[in-house]
């Protein structure tokens, strides 16, 4: 049977189209326009049983939603603003008002499927290839075995067959044969795919033949143990990315809470303010340049975000902090005022609702390093910009003249002043760089979250947190507070679940206070006694 | 001694209230709109506060209610649950609103009940809930969790075949209510409790890699698993795109939402998240005339062709034409009469459906199952034949189960085992 569809498949390819064939294929392509769901899944099968290589490009543009009907029931293709129709491939100049075939899950199940089928003749051997792999996704079926193993006896590149091999051995595990499917658990027992494994599973459960139950057993216990580590190891990196997270928010306040000492309620709006920037930018970029720089347009936000929130910080602190030093409680209510204030500015210019700031293509998906341990872009990105910030800040306070200068009024500032430098302009430029560096925090955070007018305040409280318990003043201590916090929580989470785990970290924080009132890393020295 | 002061009270009481009504019956009517402006919420919500205000205006076009011009008295009650309360109180008493329309949180809700109560006010309540309420002074227009929960968890059983339940929600009264409602109906249905999983997060949460991991390891048992959400508000936006990252599919795990609507999605790119679906009673996507009506209004109103509509928009908008109907033929805005002539009261929905006012104060609506698309909207992959009727008191939890709510003779109770009047029908 499937030898006599491949070979009319074949046949199809060869010759022209005559009118003896071309029958089901345009019954098929016309039943996809039927009303239900279901009759639409059957026509994507008898389309694909047609083993027509135009299939392909129908099935592909129907799961787009580039498949249309016109008013007089035609199905058409539409391209690029043309309309093709599907079944003929006449092109319509003029197709009038069309209607998208819709799709639903399971339809674009069936699609997959089918896709897969027809790719596994296809000419490109990484065609072939991705055919192989989908059809791991697919239910087990006779049909998609046979055509695998139709498939498997005329391939010739090596990769191309392991994955056809692998996807075979999938769909045997419920051959009837006894040997077959002892030989499809050889074949998947190395394998660390989570698919594998819940298939594994699932034959464990209906089994009744003892041997094969046995093996079964063996290869999910091989699995088992690669798994506990692969869990450790991304557990770690979750950690590590919250961490980094954690870490984005809180050096903004380490600068002007830790070094400052200013109580900054409206941080976390700093943060928001740099967000907001990046979504500006965004869609300058979207309105003004051609799509291909779309890429580049959080590397061209970074700096934009960082003087617009320097600017505010500069402005906030010339402005009202100055007059409030060494009054901590009206600090505290003058900056949460002015962070309310902020966000009401941005409501208004932008409205309440969560504006979309897209992920360039570099920080969307992930990479499965092996099977199970799922590293996202976004997250790894964000960890290495992170511990650059870090670096980056570090390096200021330790070599340049500013640093210099804000360390040494940090330390002793009637001292300082005498010495020559201008205390107050070293306040409000400590100020503005500890609201830039929020800024570019926010441009970052901008990828993982919403941008919404409250966005500050999620992080204002956790920055604290990590502020104070890493130990005020300390950049070290920042450091190594945001990452064991975020480690901290992401073991605890499987435990004890998100909310719980928050809590207990809180506690756990609240204790450690009482012991170490000055953080993990006390500065120790004369500025910190008084 | 007593008595005579007490009805002296009861007089001047009478009295007030005619003198009250009397006054502004010379003025305007008041419509109240107690929709947080700021805050947490008012990114759901300001929406709202405009679709009033479009109603309104639409109203006055037309030459107004029963003659005299409609005016709005818009407050924010910031989305602080407390200040709900102390807001509707303010509007009732000083302003002399005539009907509110507000709330979106259930404990915003729970916060005015006994206000309205109380003052013997009326609120339209439009956002789908939990259930398990029903008061003299409310119209629920948004869904009860039979006119959404259980009729999506059914689709997915059917139509996709699912065997494994993940429960996720943030962590408040509607979804632990709704999760106890789904939990009871899915052991009614033979599901045991290994193949339910029930995770909570707190409100804004935005790290949700273990979670969307655990979903991960949960659906790699070998059955085919959905993910029911009742997650709301800003924390949807990065579960979805960790979903995205994490290469979560939804022809492998659909996620079905209860808060998600047009307008949450358009604060995201929705190109990964194809085929997810949520469950309302109303998407913007579906065809006819109403609803083109109503989107037309809308962009209008607001003047932007980008907008959405959503579900919460269509109850409200529902609400208020039921509102006006009812006062029309009652002929005044006298909250008990009012009440009387909306049982029974009908619109022409958006949705292509009437929607019809029971007398458990509840909106006989029909439900709608749709998958999201590459454009941010829904398309309508299953519906109900016709309107469900909203049940106040939910079957599946026994200690509601046995509760009626109707406001009619001879019950006239809202959570009431037996008729409150008249011989018991036996």
């Amino acid at each position: 049977m499937i030898r006599r569809v491949l070979l009319l498949a074949f046949l199809a390819l060869v010759c022209l189209p005559g009118p003896a064939r071309a029958e089901p294929f345009a019954d098929a392509v016309q039943a996809l326009s039927a009303k239900g769901f279901r009759e639409r899944t059957e026509a994507v099968e008898a389309l694909a049983a047609t083993g027509d290589a135009r299939a392909v490009a129908i099935l592909e543009a129907l799961s787009e939603g580039a498949l249309q009907t016109t008013a007089d029931d035609r199905v058409v293709m539409v391209r690029g603003g043309t309309a093709v129709d599907a079944a003929t491939g006449e092109v319509l100049a003029e197709p009038g008002p069309l209607n998208r075939i819709t799709v639903n899950n399971s339809l674009r199940r069936a699609i997959r499927e089918s896709l897969g089928r027809l790719g596994l003749f296809a000419a490109e051997p990484a065609r072939r290839q991705a055919a192989a792999e989908a059809l791991l996704n697919t239910q087990p079926s006779q049909e998609s075995a046979a055509m695998l193993r139709e498939a498997l006896a005329n391939e010739s590149e090596r990769r191309v067959r392991s994955a056809m091999e692998f996807s075979l051995a999938a769909m045997d595990l419920v051959a009837e044969d006894k040997t077959q499917r002892l030989e499809a658990i050889e074949v998947l027992s190395g394998s660390l795919d989570r698919r594998v494994r819940s298939m594994l599973q699932g034959r464990l459960a209906q089994e009744e033949d003892a041997e094969v139950r046995a093996a079964v057993e063996d290869a999910l216990e091989s699995i088992q143990t690669q798994v506990k580590v692969i869990n450790f190891v991304s557990n770690l990196f979750q950690g590590l990315s919250l961490g980094s997270v954690l870490l984005l928010a809180a050096i903004g306040l380490a600068v002007t809470f830790g070094v400052m000492g200013v109580i900054n309620m409206a941080h976390g709006e700093m943060i928001m303010l740099g967000a907001y920037t990046t979504f500006v930018v965004q869609e300058i970029f979207r309105a003004a340049l051609p799509t291909a720089a779309f890429d580049l347009y959080l590397v061209v936000a970074l700096p934009v975000a960082f003087a617009v929130t320097f600017l505010v910080g500069v402005g906030l602190e010339r402005g009202i902090i100055r007059f409030l030093y060494g009054r901590p409680l009206e600090t505290l209510l003058a900056t949460w005022g002015i962070s309310l204030a902020l966000q009401q500015v941005v409501r208004s210019i932008f409205g309440a609702t969560n504006k979309e700031v897209a992920n360039p293509s570099w920080m969307t998906g992930g990479v499965e390093v092996v099977g199970g341990l799922m590293l996202t872009y976004n997250r790894i990105v964000i960890v290495l910009f992170a511990l650059a910030v870090l670096a980056g800040l570090a390096a200021l306070l330790r070599w340049s003249s500013f640093g210099l200068h804000m360390r040494a009024v940090t330390q002793n500032r009637p001292m300082a002043s005498a010495m020559g430098i201008r205390t107050g302009r070293v306040d409000a430029m400590t100020f503005g760089l500890g609201s830039g560096i929020a800024g570019i925090a926010g441009v970052a955070l901008s990828q993982i979250g919403n941008v919404s007018p409250n966005l500050g305040q999620a992080y204002i409280v956790d920055s604290f947190m990590v502020v104070v318990f890493g130990g005020v003043g300390s950049l070290w201590g920042t450091l190594v507070g945001a990452m064991s916090l975020g480690m901290v929580n992401k073991f605890l989470e499987p435990y004890a679940g998100a909310m719980l785990g928050k809590i207990l970290v809180l506690v756990a924080i609240i204790l450690f206070i009482q012991k170490r009132p000055r953080g993990l890393f006390a500065l120790k020295g004369r500025s910190v006694e008084n | 001694m007593k008595t005579l002061r007490a009805l002296a009270g009861v007089g001047v009481l009478t009295a007030a209230s005619f003198l009250t009504t009397a006054a502004h019956a010379a003025d305007t009517i008041k419509v109240g709109v107690l929709h947080s402006l700021s805050g947490t919420m008012a990114i759901s919500e300001t929406t709202l506060k405009d679709t009033v205000l479009m109603m309104v205006d639409e109203l006055n076009k037309n030459g107004g209610l029963l003659g005299k011009k409609v005016e709005a008295v818009v407050v924010d009650p910031a989305s602080d649950w407390p200040l709900f309360a102390e807001k509707a109180r303010e509007l009732l008493s000083k302003d002399q609103v005539d009907v509110i329309f507000g709330c979106w949180t259930s404990v915003s809700r729970k916060s005015v009940l006994p206000v309205v109560e109380e003052l013997n006010g009326l609120l339209f309540y439009p956002v789908q809930y939990e259930g398990e309420e029903s008061s003299r002074n409310v119209f629920y227009t948004g869904a009860a969790p039979n006119q959404q929960a259980i009729p999506a968890v059914e689709y997915l059983m059917n139509e996709e075949g699912v065997e494994r339940w993940v429960l996720a929600g943030t962590d408040y009264v509607y979804p632990r209510t709704t999760n106890r409602i789904l939990e009871a109906f899915l052991k009614s249905k033979g599901v045991s409790s290994e193949d339910i999983m029930i995770s909570y997060t707190p409100f804004g949460h935005n790290d949700w890699q273990t979670i969307v991991g655990d979903i991960k390891k949960f659906a790699a048992a070998g059955k085919k698993t959905a993910v029911v959400s009742t997650i709301n508000g800003d924390a949807n936006v990065p579960f979805y795109k960790e979903l995205a990252n994490q290469g979560i599919r939804a022809e492998d795990i659909p996620v079905v939402a209860f808060s998600v609507g047009e307008e949450e999605l358009a604060g995201i790119d929705t190109s990964d998240l194809v085929g997810h679906l949520a469950a309302w009673n109303y998407f913007q996507s579906v065809d006819n005339p109403v609803n083109a009506q109503f989107i037309k209004q809308w962009h209008a109103f607001i003047k932007d062709e980008k907008r959405v509509t959503n579900d919460p928009m269509e109850a409200t908008a529902i609400g208020f034409q039921m509102w006006t109907q009812a006062v029309q033929q009652a002929g005044t805005t006298n909250v008990d009469a009012v009440r009387q002539a909306m049982y029974g009261q009908k619109v022409m929905a958006p949705s292509g459906f009437e929607a019809v006012m029971n007398t458990n104060h509840h909106l006989s609506k029909p439900v709608m199952i749709g998958e999201i698309q590459s454009n941010g909207q829904f398309e309508v992959v299953w519906q109900t034949e016709g309107p469900i009727k909203a049940d106040a008191w939910s079957p599946f939890i026994p200690e509601s189960a046995k509760l009626t709510a109707d406001w009619t003779y001879p019950w006239v109770c809202g959570n009431c085992v037996e008729p409150r009047f008249g011989a018991k029908t036996n």
